[in-house]
């Protein structure tokens, strides 16, 4: 394996709904600053039907080029169809470096071509970097149920190969009118090469709560004792419009739906504003938050762990603290006139 | 009559795990060794698939001897056959080397009784990739379904099968050829208390033990540490993250400090649509 032909870093690119979720793009941000680091191309691989106009936003977050490949037979993510178009793509132009979401999708796919290529392939990175001289991804992930940080190498295969979790690379500012090459592929394939067929998709009619969406979160611990304790936390995120999260042990308690769950076996999120009570910081439920804009601890153990995680920090009883915020904040809001209003 | 094999491993139980804050290595001895729970529930749907279309179960793993332990606790769950790989040479294997003996043991029992459905976990609790599962089924050849949380039906004339893949928002039905390869999630089913002729079972049970040597066609280069592309280069502890500033004095000038730094954000208290 000569490893100078191999060059460019990729990002493969999801797509749901004709639309790029947001994975994608802050995987074309940390792509930018690898392949500037290593004066090299970075490019978006995009596999669907009727997806072609998705390229140019592609372009506008960062790539100088997107591999297309728009067939009806790329209807639906299927691995074996998916795999076979990005094998090939990969092994007529050998990129250096291939990214994916560490997505159900991404994790699926990334495994499938990596066995295939073979190459090595670093699960759930959250942080990424490169050496300048010789390529080499420095990849790192949680390990050992985040106890510790492992940097992952692969040095005799090319291209290197990781997923990486959402909500920890940051996707760059969209530049409208920011343009590259669109390079369209297309691969002979046809259904009856494809062992799997998708039936029907179902989505829930539920609405599914999505907390790494919100901008404010009130989450909530252990400390508040019970399900009926829980509550507080629910009436203050009411309060201030906020959504509610919670610890795992709280969601093992029952007191709450596992997607309300902060942390790494639950959701990581990025809300502007996050409010911990009763959870005392484990580093499990960290790595979920680290990266909000302020967070705000109240928890009555001054030497509890999320002390050290937060801009903000109260000691002092959760059951006193939060009634008197609730009524002053309700009191600011019309002081101010700040119209949280509920208009119907 | 079914052949389904599950793939387990025995992980280190990483939720009292102590790690060793000099060398940032876990200390095994404080790690007890369990079945990875995920593969709990991959075994329990083999046998409830058993149940359902008759048939047989096997459960393979690759690991040191003591992982004949967790054969054990499938055989507990209902599982009929288990096989170990154990050899030093498949020692330090990543998702790519293991997937690679594990395939190999797979051919071979496939060899005396041809498979029809292979069963993973969605990921082991100390390997933490899901990798591995994908990975088997494309060296078979064989279709990779991954996040199933339900199996609708096995058509065992047109040689079918029918999944739930789970999906952010939903989930899709799915249909693929036998054999295949599924990865299923903890939703999948529930593992019930073992049934105690089970357990008496377990406590006999004395699984088959193979070495490299034992399996065929086997190019030692791929396994273990030599066959595995990705390497370890650095361990460390987790940054500490430094604290912030503690609001003093009582609850109320503590709240009354509080509510300036939210103000200080109104507009997100502005925008927000009546609901
Ligand atoms: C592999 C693995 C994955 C995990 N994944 C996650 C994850 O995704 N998310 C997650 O959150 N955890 C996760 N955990 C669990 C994590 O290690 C902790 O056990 C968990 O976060 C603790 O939850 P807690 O803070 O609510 O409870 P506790 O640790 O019990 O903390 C309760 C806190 O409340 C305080 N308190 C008590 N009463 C009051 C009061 N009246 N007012 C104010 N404060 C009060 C106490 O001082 C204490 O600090 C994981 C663990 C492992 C091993
Ligand atoms: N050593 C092993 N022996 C047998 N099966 C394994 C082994 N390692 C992983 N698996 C299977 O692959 C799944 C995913 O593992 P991982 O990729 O390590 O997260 C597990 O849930 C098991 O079903």
């Amino acid at each position: 394996m000569d490893f100078k032909d191999y060059k460019g870093v990729w990002v493969f690119i999801e797509e749901k709904d004709g639309e790029i979720p947001s994975v994608s793009l802050e995987l074309l941000g940390a792509g930018r600053k690898l392949a500037d680091k290593r004066g090299t191309e970075l490019a978006g691989i995009l596999i669907g039907h009727h997806v072609k106009q998705l390229a140019s936003p592609i372009f506008e977050y960062g790539a100088d080029k997107v591999y297309l490949y728009d067939q009806p037979i790329f209807e639906n993510y299927r691995t074996e169809s998916f795999m076979k178009a990005l094998l090939e793509c990969s092994n007529k132009y050998k990129p250096e470096i291939i990214l994916f979401g560490a997505t159900s999708t991404g994790k699926d796919l990334a495994s499938a071509v990596a066995t295939d290529l073979p190459t090595g392939l670093t699960a759930d990175t959250t942080e990424l970097d490169v050496e300048e001289e010789t390529g080499l991804l420095l990849a790192s992930r949680p390990a050992f149920g985040g106890n510790i940080m492992a940097t992952i190498l692969c040095k005799k295969y090319r291209p290197q190969m990781a997923t990486v979790r959402a909500k920890v690379m940051k996707a760059l500012e969209r530049e409208p009118g920011r343009s590259g090459e669109l390079i369209e592929e297309t691969i002979d394939l046809k259904e009856s090469d494809i062992r799997t067929k998708v039936l029907e998709i179902v989505r829930e009619t539920t609405k599914k709560v999505r907390i790494d969406e919100a901008d404010i979160i009130v989450a909530g611990g252990k400390g508040l004792g019970s399900a009926e304790g829980f509550q507080l936390v629910r009436h203050l995120a009411d309060t201030l419009g906020a959504a509610v999260g919670a610890s795992r042990d709280v969601v093992e308690a029952g007191w709450i739906e596992h997607p309300h769950q902060v942390g790494q076996t639950g959701v990581t999120v990025t809300p502007k504003i996050y409010i911990a009570i009763g959870i005392s910081g484990a580093i499990q439920h960290i790595v979920g938050m680290k990266n909000s804009g302020i967070i705000i601890a109240i928890n009555k153990d001054p030497e509890a762990p999320i002390f050290d995680a937060c801009h903000y920090g109260i000691v002092g009883d959760a059951f006193e603290i939060v009634p008197i915020l609730m009524q002053q904040f309700k009191a600011a809001l019309n002081r101010e006139e700040v119209s949280h209003v509920r208009e119907v | 009559m079914l052949h389904i094999v599950a793939c387990i491993k025995q992980v280190p139980d990483t939720k009292i795990i102590k790690m060793n804050p000099k060398t940032n290595t876990m200390d095994r001895r404080t790690a007890p060794a369990i079945l990875n729970p995920y593969d709990a529930h991959a075994v329990e749907e083999a046998v409830r698939l058993r149940e359902r279309y008759g048939g047989k179960v096997s459960v393979v793993t690759m690991g040191p001897p003591p992982a004949v332990k967790a054969i054990k606790k499938c055989i507990e769950i209902g599982a009929d056959e288990g096989y170990l790989i154990t050899d030093r040479r498949f020692a330090g294997a990543d998702t790519l080397a293991t997937s690679y003996a594990v395939t190999k043991a797979i051919e071979k029992i496939s060899k005396e009784n041809p498979v029809d459905l292979i069963i993973c976990g969605k990921m082991t609790i100390d390997g933490d990739t899901g990798q591995v599962g994908p990975g088997i089924a494309r060296r078979l050849d064989i279709p990779p379904l991954t996040s199933v949380n339900k199996v609708v039906e096995i058509n065992q004339t047109e040689r079918t099968i029918v999944v739930h893949r789970k999906l952010e928002d939903g989930y899709e039905v799915v249909q693929s050829t036998l054999p295949c390869l599924l990865s299923v999630e903890k939703t999948v089913n529930e593992v019930p208390y073992a049934p105690f002729p089970n357990m008496l079972k377990a406590a006999r049970y004395k699984p088959h033990v193979w070495s490299v040597d034992d399996l065929d066609d086997v190019d030692i280069k791929q396994l273990g540490l030599k066959g595995s592309p990705t390497i370890v280069s650095k361990v460390w502890a987790p940054p500490k993250p430094q604290g912030g500033e503690m609001l003093e004095g009582n609850p109320q000038q503590q709240v009354e400090q509080l509510l300036s730094v939210l103000l200080d954000k109104k507009e997100l208290f502005q925008s927000k649509e009546g609901v």
